[in-house]
């Protein structure tokens, strides 16, 4: 059954994407903002989509409550960071609330694709493996009688009938003719079968702080819904390093710090054994990112270069290298990609993200080549 | 297109248990309008609780919104509705289908408290009782102005009406202070005094002609005659109900004035809901909870029943249950006029053993809620009834918030405080109060609100937008004074930019 409350319901749903479309930004430099991930869900918190009234604030506001207690014990906590906020009114519901919308990650991704207007991604050659699959949605003059769409036909035999004058109300009998025959057709829709690999890799030496690392989380976040919407399966692996490195899981990997130096190849190796052991590049779309503060034992450049340039980048579509700022960090490393790839490589894009605010252009870049 | 919900009929073992417990409500006295029972799915109950109970009102994203709120909570398991009954004659009133029949008889229990509420209580008497047409009729009129005009601009509009759609009087239904239109027209205070020869001077009548010439007596009557219409275009204030005010003078398109008329009406109808939450539940349940326990019980109910009531009558030291604070105080209503509790000499008894044993075995208890029911909203309810004893009984407190420590501690379990608390947050159903001060401020037309400062501040950020939202509706700068912090601020709109402006 059809209820009304659908179609408030659409175009609720279709506010609430713009507002996520003109928020974009915020939600993108303040990772913060996107709250509990589910495995195709994201709920988004969207302050102030109600309708404002003229109503109490919260000073000098109470109520009355029921119950044990002393006087002077705190009851309800009010909703500390987000001031103002939310629902309630004196002397009801102190607690106040946010509205929070659950949106499937694919159209976040198609929000972030049209906003940061990134290109698609062209799966690379051989592993464009393409799929074709049959959607229904669209009307023909012709097809299968079992296609037939029992309405649409009355509905344009009627039609025919009212502008050929034989319809007659008192008598409303409606008789299709085979002209008026309309049937369900299809389109067909390629998805592609490509599968892609995310390998990240992060500095955890003691230079790269909490701030830095939530920079690369909130990274992580959208370039995992973008290129999870670009391939059906996508794989992320994590890899960690200071002076030596090693694979593990998403928790790990934002929340080791090491004291140790700093050697990027062994990242490098790890990455490269990784390729070889388990993605045939024939076969997968590689992707690598690499975050770091930009630090690197002096001596191991030329080997970190070397790696990159003889075994990383023939095998990926693409290698993303993010240098966060860091108090502590000297920033070299970047320099000394620009030194031997120079500014512009057609699988090599540099990012400088100096702050929460810098995640906007740094996601641009990388993403934008659409590779 | 609107679709008028078509609902299958009772099923017969549920028409039974409502044959049955019609008859045990009317044994008690209880007396409402014909009432139609609808059982539903989750999701229709969701879509009508979401359009406030009218499955047929206007469209509005607004009620998407309430649904995929409600839907999200009843899915996480989080809240469930029972009931939901109209306001109407019949009323109207819906039981969700998966609900267990112990429950079923428990919702028509409570649901004809609710009916016969609607139809004695004071507060209700001046709603409009064929609100189920109505609101369909609304809904009609405003699809039709949504495919004349545009589906986002006529939203767009109502979005701006909601946002004053609490400016209302909630008691001009009564005193008719803003008639709608006036029966006669009587002459204005001043009518004598203005005169078509006005302007004349004293002359000789020989020199009339030229002291006074006629020409310039009929200029001059014209300008009076204009000045006066203009004078009647200029609102003024103050005036109580706001959307009123706008609607009469706001420039408007014509359907720009219906739609706003329609949310008016519609805040009218719901305005008694909101004064009597406390008195309304608190009788449904009184009437549940004795129909039920005394005649509908069958052995199995029983544990079902005791789960649901108690289900429903919890309380969190955060809020005050409606419900539970309902029903106590009705039933330490009836128990105090059972004993004579009540008078003169029962106040002025101090002596507290005495004041416990107290029984003269007066049983006026019963006659004294419907009496109660009759007459009175929660604001009176609360002032007149609510008692020192009660509060002790019930361990009521007041609470404060905290700005430092940002939390709501409890700050007093005086029972004074609490009154004043509960009161307080009764009064205007629990919302500012906002009147127009002026409709032709500055001699420019500008709209001129205030606030009747309590005690409390307006949320600046919502006032801001709410300004700009009323803005939308009366075209030329508008203001609100009020108290920010214990100074006189004002808070302007002039269509580009808001201004703040603090006495100093």
């Amino acid at each position: 059954m059809v209820l009304n409350i659908d179609h408030d319901h659409r175009r609720f749903r279709h506010i609430v994407r713009g507002k996520i479309r003109e928020n974009l930004r915020k939600y993108i430099t303040h990772g913060e903002m996107i709250g509990r991930k589910g495995r195709d869900l994201v709920s988004i918190p969207l302050p102030q989509l109600d309708v404002p009234h003229f109503r109490y604030g919260r000073n000098g506001s109470g109520g009355t409550g029921q119950g044990e207690g002393e006087v002077g014990q705190p009851i309800a906590g009010g909703n500390g960071g987000n001031k103002g906020d939310g629902k309630g009114q004196a002397g009801s519901d102190p607690g106040q609330h946010i509205l929070e919308v659950d949106v499937p990650l694919e159209e976040l991704a198609a929000i972030l694709g049209d906003e940061l207007e990134l290109p698609r991604i062209e799966p690379k050659g051989a592993a464009t493996i393409s799929q074709e699959k049959s959607k229904y949605d669209s009307i023909r003059r012709t097809g299968p009688e079992s296609l037939r769409h029992r309405k649409r036909t009355y509905f344009q035999a009627l039609r025919r009938q009212i502008t050929t004058g034989t319809y007659d109300p008192q008598q409303p009998v409606i008789l299709p003719i085979p002209d008026d025959k309309r049937y369900r057709s299809w389109s067909t829709i390629q998805q592609p079968q490509a599968n892609a690999v995310i390998l990240y890799m992060m500095d955890v030496s003691g230079s790269m702080t909490d701030d830095q690392k939530e920079i690369v989380r909130t990274e992580a976040f959208w370039i995992d819904t973008w290129l999870n919407s670009q391939y059906d399966g996508v794989e992320v692996r994590y890899i960690i390093h200071d002076a030596v490195a090693r694979t593990v899981d998403e928790d790990t990997f934002y929340h080791t710090r090491e004291s140790g130096g700093t050697r990027i190849s062994s990242a490098y190796k790890v990455a490269v054994d990784l390729i070889r052991k388990e993605f045939d590049p024939a076969a997968w779309n590689i992707y690598g990112f690499q975050f770091s503060d930009g630090d690197n034992w002096g001596e191991d450049n030329d080997q970190s270069l070397r790696l990159l340039a003889e075994e990383l980048l023939p095998t990926v579509n693409l290698f993303c290298y993010g240098q966060v700022e860091s108090p502590y960090g000297s920033g070299e490393y970047i320099r000394a990609l620009k030194g031997r790839f120079g500014d512009k490589h057609d699988k090599l894009v540099l990012s400088e993200i100096e702050d929460k605010e810098g995640i906007y252009k740094s996601i641009k870049a990388f993403l934008g080549k659409g590779k | 297109m609107a679709t008028v919900t078509h609902f299958e009929p009772l099923p017969s073992y549920l028409a039974d248990i409502q044959r049955q417990m019609e008859e045990y409500a009317r044994g008690y006295g209880l007396d409402f309008y014909p009432t139609i029972f609808e059982v539903v799915d989750y999701d229709q109950l969701n879509e009508i609780a979401s359009y406030g109970g009218f499955p047929t009102r206007y469209p509005h994203w607004r009620f998407g919104m309430e649904y995929e709120q409600l839907s999200k909570g009843y899915e996480y398991g989080l809240q469930k509705i029972y009931e939901l009954v109209i306001n109407n004659d019949p009323c109207y009133a819906y039981l969700m289908r998966s609900n267990h029949t112990t429950d079923q008889k428990l919702v028509m229990a409570h649901v004809y408290g609710h009916c016969d509420f609607f139809k004695n209580n004071n507060w209700f008497s001046q709603t409009n009782r064929k609100m189920m047409d109505k609101m369909a009729n609304h809904g009609n009129r405003v699809r039709r102005y949504m495919d004349r005009f545009g589906v986002e601009d006529v939203e767009n509009f109502i979005d701006a009406c909601l946002s004053i759609e609490d400016l209302i009087d909630v008691h001009s239904p009564f005193i008719k202070r803003n008639a709608d239109k006036p029966k006669y027209e009587f002459k204005r205070a001043d009518e004598e005094e203005f005169s078509p020869v006005a302007g004349r001077f004293a002359a000789k009548h020989y020199l009339d002609p030229f002291v006074n010439p006629p020409e310039v007596l009929s200029a001059e009557a014209e300008r009076l005659r204009k000045e006066r219409e203009l004078e009647e275009k200029r609102p003024t204030g103050p005036a109580r109900d706001v959307m009123k005010f706008i609607i009469d003078h706001a420039p408007l398109k014509p359907w720009q004035m219906d739609v706003l008329s329609i949310i008016r009406e519609e805040a009218y109808y719901f305005a008694p809901q909101g004064q009597t939450k406390i008195m309304n539940e608190g009788w449904a349940s009184y009437w549940h909870s004795t129909i039920m326990t005394r005649q509908g019980l069958e052995p199995g109910d029983v544990i079902n029943y005791a789960d649901h009531h108690s289900g429903t009558m919890a309380s969190s030291p955060t809020r005050l249950n409606p419900y539970k604070l309902g029903i106590e105080l009705l039933r330490d209503i009836e128990d105090r006029w059972n004993k004579g509790r009540f008078g003169k000499e029962y106040e002025e008894c101090d002596d507290m053993r005495q004041r416990r044993q107290w029984d003269t075995g007066a049983g006026l208890g019963r006659q004294k809620i419907f009496e109660v029911r009759h007459i009175y909203n929660d604001l009176m309810f609360i002032d007149e009834f609510l008692t020192l004893d009660f509060c002790r009984q019930y361990k009521l407190f007041s609470f404060s918030y905290h700005e430092d420590t940002d939390t709501y501690n409890i700050e007093s379990r005086e029972f004074p405080k609490i009154k004043e608390r509960l009161l307080y947050s009764l009064t205007n159903r629990g919302q500012p109060i906002i009147q127009v001060r002026e409709g032709n401020y500055k001699n420019r037309g500008e709209l001129f609100l205030e606030h009747v400062h309590n005690g409390v501040d307006l949320q600046i950020n919502y006032a801001h937008d709410t300004l700009a939202n009323l803005h939308r509706l009366w075209a030329r700068p508008v203001h609100i004074e009020t108290q920010i912090e214990g100074k006189q601020t004002t808070f302007s709109f002039d269509g580009s930019e808001h201004k703040t402006e603090t006495a100093k």
